[in-house]
């Protein structure tokens, strides 16, 4: 078993704690993890990704090769072309539908859309759903949960790694974060 | 669970842990800073009672680990890249006292310059110290890499590098932990003159430092870190620290058969390189960084079997990756999806409600009714002022420079010589060009931007915190000339109003734009928030 992630986002999207809820997951499975982030001055609110490899046998690269990658997944979907090159033509794109416009530049919606809509690509409104669940924080956690049946990793390891995750932070935080992980996985069915 | 997949940084601060020492000194500096953090979060750190607050600069935490060596305890000093620079003078010449204790000088490099201004490859400066370095290529190499130097720096009796780099440093992998040792008791180095590097002993001390260079090279051959190749293979890669990885990624991958070499300890061993790349027909060296040994293999005249940076088989500067390997390694490699030119890059930017940006703001309208707008940067967050929509600096340089080039240009004749920095490079490395400014009385200002934090680095203390009017007084900056502004939109005219009426002093002046950082008054008050909610 081999799956190549990038996750995808802008700095403060909270894409390095779905990084670790997954590298959690994975290893309640007994897989081998590696997991490569950015830190530092692309932190404040610039593109950020992270590549997240895991497999059975040994994983040698921390970077995944241009290509091969199985799975972008992204809080943000013109992050979620940023890195297009990395995705194998197999290769399947999880997005939230919420466009974050901190740029001038900013595309055109309809230019993303369309580029999109040209690719294997699920695209979910994670800010909506993540409000029904009861905190419009939570959208990485629905587009955790949007992604998780592509990983090949069973549902119950990611719900045991987020009682692991927001352990700290109280019985209701965690009941929050299923219950936004759960509405993601609907998303994707 | 969780603790056990960590960060590059943060098996390297296990390992220093675990190998018993009584102190970590350090500069927060990417991609270096999580080693210190994660000492400092430890229990063990509590139980042990390991000093490890940050230092004002590298140089300070250089010198003070060379004295707990000197006791007879264990230590290690971190700092990034260029942290090194600043310490270079202590560096160097510890290489010659030698240490007591074990000490370990733990550098991050940053190739391709994520988050530096330069790229340059701390084996150079090992090379040049004629110390030992140790280059991991895996997080459980790095924490095994900080046990065994230290070992080695007491058996040695010099300071014993270990040179990471971001894509290692910021990775996170499972490593397991060893037993933890017990730290060294106060036992202070009695050697005669060893510590006196008075020109007849500093001499004596050198001639020893060369002929330790051959025990370091033997070391170096019998590393635990170096791989000798499998593969009888004519085609040879010499892999060096985490290329190693990128070169197995390539080779796995496509199953080719190729002979490896991996080499992860400096002084590189002669006699084994040389009968690997002697039995092939042509060798790449990969090398994350400089092509440094890739430069002295091939020769001043050359070898046409030897390929890496310097004939462009790999690329000549930036990080390594398997997919440079796979192109050097004559792998046929097509990449299907392309990313659309439209899709523009997101910059970073300084913080909504940031106060930086008030202090530009209130600077560029300032100098609005003056010909020259040249204000000399410096380094952290506020360099992003140099970006849309400020435009408000022209020079970033070094930690420091930003007041005493301001100080050069105002001898040469420019007005307003502005110089603008934060609280905390500036007691990194601005006081001593402050001193020289108000020596000289030169007519120029500074302004400070304090946001009490080191914050690009992610908030670490800064060590002038609530000292710098009495610093800037201290120094020679009359008490007039040194003026507080709240940088916030209510205050903008009075802001433009100081701003001017120091720039048009003939003198020093200080301008200090006191305010908090937003990310850390954010973090103090959910923080709050948290005891009064466990409170209740």
């Amino acid at each position: 078993m081999k799956k190549d992630i990038i996750i995808a986002g802008v700095g403060g999207q909270g894409i390095l704690t779905i990084a670790s809820i997954i590298d959690t997951a994975a290893m309640l499975e007994g897989l081998n993890v590696k997991q490569a982030e950015v830190h530092g001055m692309s932190q404040r609110g610039g593109d950020v990704q992270s590549h997240l490899r895991i497999s059975s046998n040994e994983i040698f690269s921390d970077l995944i090769p241009k290509g091969k990658c199985d799975l972008i997944v992204a809080v943000e979907p013109l992050e979620s072309l940023r890195y297009i090159e990395y995705l194998s033509p197999e290769g399947t794109i999880v997005t939230a539908g919420d466009f974050f416009k901190n740029i001038p530049n900013y595309p055109e919606e309809e230019l993303i859309i369309k580029k999109l809509n040209s690719l294997n690509a699920k695209v979910v409104n994670a800010a909506y759903l993540a409000k029904e669940a009861g905190s419009s924080r939570a959208s990485n956690v629905v587009i955790l949960g949007a992604m998780s049946r592509f990983t090949d990793i069973p549902e119950q390891r990611f719900i045991e790694a987020i009682r692991e995750m927001f352990k700290s932070k109280g019985e209701n935080i965690i009941e929050m974060n299923l219950k936004a992980f759960a509405i993601g996985v609907d998303a994707t069915k | 669970m969780k603790n056990d997949l960590l960060l590059g940084a943060e098996a390297i601060a296990c390992g220093a842990i675990d190998a018993g020492i009584s102190g970590v000194y350090a500069y927060p500096g990417t991609p270096s800073t999580e080693i210190t953090e994660f000492i400092q979060n430890s229990p063990e750190t509590k139980e042990r009672k390991i000093r490890c607050s940050w230092a004002a600069n590298e140089k300070t935490a250089y010198e003070a680990a060379l004295g707990m060596s000197y006791a007879g305890k264990r230590s290690i000093v971190c700092m990034k890249h260029v942290g090194l620079n600043v310490a270079a003078d202590a560096f160097m010449n510890s290489a010659m006292t030698g240490v007591k204790g074990g000490l370990v000088v733990v550098v991050a490099d940053d190739p391709s310059m994520h988050s530096s201004q330069n790229e340059q490859d701390t084996r150079y400066y090992a090379r040049f110290a004629m110390l030992p370095l140790i280059e991991p290529a895996t997080q459980q190499e790095a924490y095994d890499a900080v046990i065994y130097a230290l070992d080695y720096s007491e058996e040695i009796q010099v300071p014993v590098m270990i040179r990471i780099v971001t894509r290692l440093s910021h990775s996170r992998a499972v490593i397991s932990r060893r037993p933890s040792r017990e730290p060294n008791d106060l036992s202070l180095d009695t050697q005669a003159g060893k510590w006196i590097l008075l020109p007849a002993i500093a001499r004596r001390r050198y001639a020893l430092l060369i002929e330790k260079q051959a025990v370091m090279e033997a070391h170096s051959a019998n590393s635990p870190f170096f791989r000798k190749p499998i593969s009888q293979s004519k085609k040879g890669i010499l892999a060096m620290g985490i290329s190693y990885n990128y070169a197995m990624e390539v080779i796995v991958a496509n199953n080719l058969d190729i002979a490896v070499m991996k080499i992860s300890q400096y002084p590189l061993p002669h006699d084994i390189v040389a009968e690997f790349i002697e039995g092939c027909d042509e060798v790449l060296i990969a090398e994350e960084g400089y092509p440094i040994y890739e430069e002295s293999i091939r020769g001043f005249f050359g070898n046409n079997k030897i390929k890496g940076r310097l004939d462009g088989t790999l690329p000549r500067m930036g990080e390594l990756s398997p997919d440079a390997l796979a192109v050097a390694l004559g792998v046929e490699y097509s990449v299907k999806l392309h990313t659309d030119d439209w899709v523009v890059g997101r910059p970073p930017a300084l913080c909504v409600g940031c106060g930086h940006r008030d202090t530009y703001a209130a600077l560029n309208e300032a100098l609005s009714i003056y010909e020259d707008r040249h204000v000399f940067g410096d380094i952290g967050c506020y360099t992003l002022g140099a970006l849309p929509p400020f435009g408000a600096i022209k020079t970033c340089v070094d930690m420091g420079a930003s007041l005493t080039m301001a100080k050069g240009a105002a001898e040469a004749g420019l007005h307003p010589a502005i110089g603008i920095i934060g609280d905390s490079t500036f007691t990194h490395s601005g006081m001593t060009g402050l001193l020289d400014a108000a020596n000289d009385k030169v007519r120029m200002t500074l302004i400070i931007s304090d946001n009490s934090t080191t914050a690009m680095t992610g908030g670490q203390d800064s060590a002038g915190t609530n000292k710098l009017v009495q610093i800037c007084n201290a120094l020679g900056v009359e008490k007039e000339h040194i003026r507080i502004i709240i940088p916030l939109p209510k205050h903008h005219e009075d802001n433009v109003k100081i701003l001017r009426e120091e720039i048009e002093y003939n003198g020093v002046s200080v301008i200090i734009a006191q305010r908090e950082c937003v990310q850390t008054a954010a973090r103090k008050a959910k923080e709050a928030a948290r005891l009064k909610s466990n409170k209740e």
